[in-house]
């Protein structure tokens, strides 16, 4: 891990991750617990500034820090000096300057986080930044896959929708290949760019959903990020989710222990049909609840005393 | 009498075909005599052996932002940054506030000018009004207060139509054309070069492509039209090959490269840094080595800085809120030696043509000469001296570069305009 914080999976080696991990699934049978709290960061105060809006990874982040015993504040863009014309960096200054342990994340640039880590002193995570990277989302869903597979190694993964604009494919593509998975990326072309191939020579494309899901070990669907071009780069709904959605014919296909992953905010009947976010294979709510797992290693691993 | 005899250096001058070791005496203002050990008579003397005298640099893009953005940059310190950097003449682009696209603003440029700045100043005026791209401006108006080119940089028009006008307009006028060529509808949202490390940062693209479209599409028109058409800090190898088919085929088109794009390309772009940010984005690296052999084969006329100073507020934002744009007075010379004459790409002749010869032929200034009767514009400049660059001395009241602590091999050492000299390397 990076001395402090975390930006990004890409600067991370095999190691850093497998470190997070593996404390990771220290912290997972304590979800299913019923006392959960614990006291490894009390004392500690954790920041979480969200420029844009979260539901899952901003509970998921303030659950994590609760459950490890730090005070936790969450500020959201709406409401606060931001409105006022307060620049990012003066607002983050501004926060520093109150001494927090560490500050959570969101924003809507990519690099936001980069940029105010140049000036702060305080350890930034990276909770999504525009469509650069999503790091605690891809080591989720890392954990999630080895709830499943024995290993990352040689597996077949597609990911399948947006990738251009999906900071979840990135950080995704960064990590599944740093630990040898192969990944097939599949969408439409405008949304699948074939510089995407040079991340590592372990990734390839197509555009027929078919193909990418033929003998894939894991499918992982992601939302058309409507809110960042405004429209699909086809034609319609209707055409994307014919083309590019993901029904239950498709997984005949698959490898028979295939399984189903979705970051959500998962939209039913716009790339995953309904019958397959709920099939059993489908492990979309354990990779929501191995994202709390996940946050309290990072966090824990900030703190070198701990 | 006012006499000023610059002795030992070596004197070079593409307009008269001159490379030699001699003696450059000016009388009130202007070049008199240039010869071996010329008699010193009354003359101030400054001896310049071991560097070398020409034409004085003329800098066919920048942005002086006055009026309208004065906390950035003014007409007098944008002036003062020019000369440091051995420029004599600038032209400033109209995308001031308001637009310079009527003859009292490019009036008031000039006057400011000539009392604050100590280079020369020749505005260039709008294409369109307030470059909003619907009607023209008055550019026989814009003309005849002092403008030596048209442009409306930054904001182009888009309008295929409006651009013919313009350009059968300004062929009447004999006035040059200059384009900012990038269509907006490929390029919009974009942040820096479309390809890999555009990818990988996950930031949206500008696409070579974007700029190939109306570099082709001004070809044609100057054709139809018999314009005079420069592009503007051409970035690209596809539109470098349209620039040179036109050449073949007889046109009246003319092209600069600024020394960022000859000098870094999209992979230097690092951490976010919006010092690397501007428009047209740091290209490839086939793109950068396709200006190289443009610059030595004489496909490109010119070197312009694009010099867009931007307050530190402004730059020091998130990325994509970042405005586009660095700072280039300063270092153009240093980069132009460093990475061109020093590599073995060009001669000293064709530098002193692309920065003074071939910019004066451009704009249509009787500058970029040495010969006797013209006007005093020098540029002294050394090959030898190791120098790095600290944008904190800068006479700029902006610091967006990304060549702070740059070292360089060769710089400007002493600069005179119409026979002073206006500015001394310490």
């Amino acid at each position: 891990m990076q001395s402090r914080g975390l930006l990004g999976i890409e600067p991370l080696t095999a190691e850093d991750i497998q470190k997070i991990l593996d404390r990771s699934r220290f912290y997972q049978p304590l979800q299913a617990r019923t006392g959960k709290k614990l006291t490894s960061l009390s004392g500690k105060t954790i920041l979480h500034l969200f420029y844009e809006s979260s539901t899952r990874t901003r509970t998921s982040f303030e659950i994590a820090a609760k459950r490890l015993g730090a005070d936790t504040l969450s500020i959201t863009a709406k409401g606060s000096s931001v409105d006022k014309g307060e620049s990012l960096l003066d607002t983050m200054n501004t926060l520093a300057a109150m001494r927090p342990d560490a500050i959570v994340m969101r924003h809507a640039s990519s690099g936001a986080p980069h940029f105010l880590a140049r000036y702060l002193e305080t350890p930034i995570i990276n909770a999504g930044d525009g469509t650069h990277e999503h790091p605690t989302q891809a080591l989720l869903d890392a954990l999630t896959i080895l709830d499943h597979k024995p290993s990352l190694a040689g597996l077949r993964v597609a990911i399948i929708g947006d990738i251009v604009h999906s900071r979840v494919a990135r950080s995704n593509l960064h990590l599944l290949t740093k630990f040898g998975a192969q990944v097939v990326l599949c969408g439409p072309p405008p949304m699948v760019p074939k510089e995407l191939e040079r991340f590592s020579p372990l990734v390839s494309r197509t555009f027929r959903i078919e193909e990418a899901i033929t003998d894939a070990d894991v499918i992982m669907m992601l939302r058309v990020q409507l809110e960042r071009h405004g429209s699909y780069l086809v034609s319609s709904a209707n055409e994307y989710f014919r083309f590019y959605g993901l029904r239950l014919e498709h997984l005949k296909s698959a490898k028979p222990d295939a399984i189903v992953m979705h970051p959500g905010p998962i939209n039913r009947g716009r790339e995953i049909s309904s019958e397959v976010a709920d099939f059993p294979r489908s492990v979309i709510l354990n990779q929501v609840e191995n994202g709390v797992a996940v946050r309290m290693a990072v966090l824990d691993l900030l703190f070198p005393s701990n | 009498m006012n006499e000023l005899l610059i002795q030992n250096g070596r004197i070079i001058d593409p307009s008269q075909r001159l490379d030699l070791h001699a003696d450059l005496l000016i009388r009130d203002g202007r070049v008199a005599a240039i010869g071996e050990k010329l008699p010193v008579g009354t003359a101030k003397c400054i001896d310049v052996s071991g560097c070398i005298v020409a034409p004085g640099f003329i800098d066919l893009h920048c942005h002086l932002r006055e009026p309208g953005k004065e906390h950035a940059e003014t007409i007098e310190s944008g002036g003062k940054a020019a000369v440091a950097g051995g420029f004599t003449s600038v032209l400033c682009m109209p995308n001031t506030t308001p637009v310079n696209d009527n003859p009292a603003l490019t009036h008031f440029i000039i006057q400011t000018a000539k009392q604050k700045s100590p280079a020369n100043v020749f505005p260039v005026g709008a294409i369109s009004e307030g470059s909003r791209g619907e009607r023209l401006a008055p550019i026989a108006e814009l003309q005849e207060a002092g403008a030596v080119a048209i442009s409306d940089d930054g904001i182009p028009v888009m309008s295929a139509a409006l651009m013919w006008r313009a350009m059968s307009y300004s062929a009447g006028l004999g006035i040059t054309v200059i384009d900012h060529c990038e269509d907006l509808t490929l390029s919009a949202g974009g942040q820096m070069h479309e390809g890999y490390t555009a990818i990988r940062y996950g930031l949206a693209g500008i696409s070579g492509t974007s700029e190939d479209i109306m570099v082709a599409r001004n070809i044609l028109l100057a054709e139809k039209s018999g314009a005079k058409f420069h592009v503007a800090h051409l970035s690209t190898a596809k539109s470098l090959d349209l620039v040179r088919e036109a050449k073949r085929r007889g046109l009246s088109v003319s092209c600069e490269v600024t020394p960022h794009h000859f000098t870094l390309t999209d992979e230097d772009v690092q951490d976010y840094d919006t010092n690397y940010k501007m428009k047209p984005p740091l290209r490839s690296q086939q793109d950068r080595e396709a200006l190289l052999q443009g610059l030595a084969d004489g496909t490109v006329d010119a070197i312009a800085t694009d010099h867009a100073p931007h307050a530190g507020s402004e730059k020091m934002q998130e990325f994509d809120q970042a405005p586009f744009g660095i700072i280039g007075f300063e270092t153009a010379l240093g980069l132009a030696l460093d990475r061109l004459y020093h590599k073995g790409l060009i001669n000293l002749n064709r530098l002193v043509e692309l920065l003074s010869t071939n910019p004066a032929r451009i704009a249509g200034i009787d500058r970029g000469t040495l010969k006797p009767g013209s006007v005093a514009d020098i540029t002294i400049f050394d090959l030898e001296r190791r120098w790095t660059y600290d944008v904190n001395q800068t006479q700029s009241r902006s610091r967006n570069t990304p060549f702070h602590g740059t070292s360089f091999l060769g710089g400007p050492v002493a600069t005179i305009v119409a026979g002073e000299i206006v500015w001394k390397a310490d």
